[in-house]
């Protein structure tokens, strides 16, 4: 009997947790597809939001910052991070546990305290706002993430393939384009993953380093929600919900968390 | 297939000499077994020979050609490392053809060499596989067969059987001396097993604190140690030190041990004694004599290992290992005399 009791409120425990982290957004989409504007019942299927989205100029020159950031991101940071994370993992040198120290602290500083010093520090060098110091603030952002998880792959196979490799008469570039880039591939296709989450989710750095009249989807969002709040929102968040979840389960599929595969 | 020489070698890292003065020569198409406890410097000598440790003196020669300024890749060798090191994205025809694919050779030649080596470690069958799926001894067949396939002056194996069980293992041992032997060539292998270094090599060389501590053949070895390290490494060992007194050697039980040569420290080899439970029984050539009881007796079929208990070495009982001639077993607290012939005693270096 008690243990029945302990089953039933393990289930309610669960259940509480997915309906709070997924009934809210599971609405915000429903009612991208309802006639009404004021969340008001009974519900009404129809597309005038998505309609309405795509004459939107504003939400869509945004939406078109966003995915060229991403992109750009995406490149530069897993080239980056890549290499970043061979060097560290190959080269023994004094400052190597320090560096590896500082990959944690960006991930866990509050993006809005990262955002700030950041602003500072471009309005201070002359490299301004604008899409450029967006790019440098995203691929600053997402360059631990990158590291750590191609750092972790790399670890688990310890230099012993390379030296195989050699071995067989496999010159260095043969050893690394023949045996360990394939065998980071799974893993640097996560971590671009990543990064472009990293990057197209960004709210808080974009919004401190967007000039007047420049903006992503994400502070464009912002924006028209302090203006007035319209349906359209719901309907774009749809489809940017739709984007990241399909990358979640993309990243699931080639990385497994945590685990080698 | 090549012979190897190694000239005056030395290699230190910091303050630690992980090799020192080492030379060795390994004949052309020879098995030969570097057997030393871990962190002795075996491994770091085979990663010399490799080209993976850059000796900081001496000479590294293949068939008298000079090697240490030759990038590993350009060695020529053949490499079975501890964990294989397969490629893990590869299929083991794949993993097994690497080594000609970096040399341009594709196709239906790469395909007739790959196949000749699936046949010769007899994993026919498995080309596409992919080193996952195969068991700890197919994997092992696959390391040593994209070793092999390239046909390298020399071939390494670091620790090549650690990762098996004893069984596996023992199958293994017969099936590497195999192959070496219908290729010939020349193999040199790094182990900690005494058992496996006796049974694959044609020679062995103890290495200890990065220094060379004996070589020869391991019956020499095995037979007549040079020094007390070797003695107890390479299986195991009753250790003896008393007075000299020309061929004989005064224990300190007043026994006298009659031993050629003139070292104060002589060792026997447990199979080399024998027990006699009355002192009447013991043959006139076993003149080497000393009286204990035993403490323990361990049967295990085929043989019968007695701990006896010497008055004056309490804390080191003798160790004989009885061959079980007729199916009984001397119980303990019971005198005997332990007795051994003086050609068995062998003197060694401290």
């Amino acid at each position: 009997m008690a243990r029945h009791i302990t089953s039933v409120l393990a289930r309610l425990y669960l259940a509480l947790i997915l309906v709070f982290l997924y009934l809210p957004i599971v609405i915000m989409m429903t009612m991208a597809f309802n006639t009404s504007p004021l969340y008001e019942f009974p519900f009404e299927f129809n597309l005038i939001w998505f309609k309405a989205l795509i004459s939107n100029e504003r939400l869509l020159l945004s939406s078109l910052n966003s995915l060229m950031i991403a992109l750009a991101n995406t490149l530069v940071a897993t080239v980056l991070g890549t290499m970043a994370a061979l060097g560290l993992n190959r080269y023994e040198f004094r400052a190597r546990p320090l560096l590896e120290l500082l990959l944690l602290p960006p991930i866990t500083i509050p993006w809005l305290i990262i955002g700030v010093s950041m602003l500072i520090f471009f309005y201070w060098t002359g490299i301004g706002r604008g899409l450029h110091s967006i790019l440098l603030g995203h691929v600053a952002l997402s360059l631990p993430y990158v590291i750590i998880v191609v750092g972790t792959r790399l670890k688990t196979y310890g230099p012993t393939l390379e030296e195989a490799a050699a071995t067989l008469g496999a010159k260095p570039s043969q050893a690394f384009w023949r045996v360990t880039f394939p065998v980071l591939a799974p893993s640097i296709m996560a971590a671009a993953l990543f990064a472009f989450a990293v990057s197209f989710d960004q709210f808080v750095i974009s919004y401190f380093l967007a000039p007047p009249g420049v903006s992503t989807l994400p502070v464009e969002i912002y924006t028209s929600i302090r203006k007035g709040f319209t349906p359209e929102i719901n309907a774009i968040s749809t489809l940017i919900i739709l984007v990241s979840m399909g990358i979640m389960l993309v990243v699931a599929r080639y990385y497994r968390f945590g685990g080698e595969r | 297939m090549s012979r190897v020489d190694l000239e005056h070698v030395s290699k230190r890292y910091a303050a630690v000499a992980a090799l020192h003065d080492v030379s060795l020569s390994f004949r052309d198409g020879e098995f030969f077994g570097l057997l030393g406890p871990s962190g002795s410097g075996k491994t770091t000598l085979l990663r010399a020979i490799a080209g993976f440790v850059e000796p900081d003196e001496g000479s590294i020669s293949f068939d008298g050609r000079r090697v240490e300024n030759v990038p590993v890749h350009k060695r020529q060798i053949g490499m079975v490392f501890q964990n294989y090191a397969l490629f893990p994205n590869l299929t083991v025809a794949a993993n097994i053809a690497f080594g000609l694919s970096v040399r341009r050779v594709t196709g239906a030649e790469a395909g007739r060499q790959v196949s000749e080596m699936l046949e010769l470690v007899r994993l026919t069958g498995l080309n596409e596989r992919k080193p996952r799926e195969l068991s700890g001894g197919q994997q092992q067949r696959v390391a040593l067969a994209r070793a092999l396939v390239t046909r390298p002056k020399v071939l390494l194996l670091d620790e090549p059987l650690g990762a098996l069980d004893r069984r596996l293992r023992q199958e293994m041992q017969v099936e590497l001396k195999d192959i070496q032997r219908e290729t010939g060539v020349t193999t040199i292998f790094v182990t900690h097993d005494q058992e496996e270094a006796l049974t694959l090599s044609d020679r062995i060389a103890i290495i200890d604190q990065g220094r060379l501590m004996q070589m020869g053949q391991p019956r020499e070895i095995y037979e007549r140690p040079a020094t007390i390290f070797a003695a107890q490494f390479l299986g195991d060992a009753n250790i003896f030190t008393g007075k000299r007194e020309n061929d004989v050697l005064i224990l300190p039980g007043g026994e006298r041990i009659h031993a050629p040569g003139t070292a104060a420290t002589v060792v026997v080899r447990p199979e080399k004694m024998r027990v006699f439970a009355a002192s009447r029984a013991v043959p006139d050539e076993a003149s080497n004599r000393i009286e204990g009881h035993i403490t323990q007796a361990v049967y295990s079929g085929a043989s019968v290992t007695y701990h006896i208990r010497v008055a004056w070495r309490v804390d080191r009982p003798l160790l004989v290992f009885a061959q079980n001639l007729k199916g009984e077993v001397l119980t303990p607290e019971t005198s005997v005399t332990v007795a051994w012939s003086p050609e068995h005693t062998v003197p060694v270096e401290t």
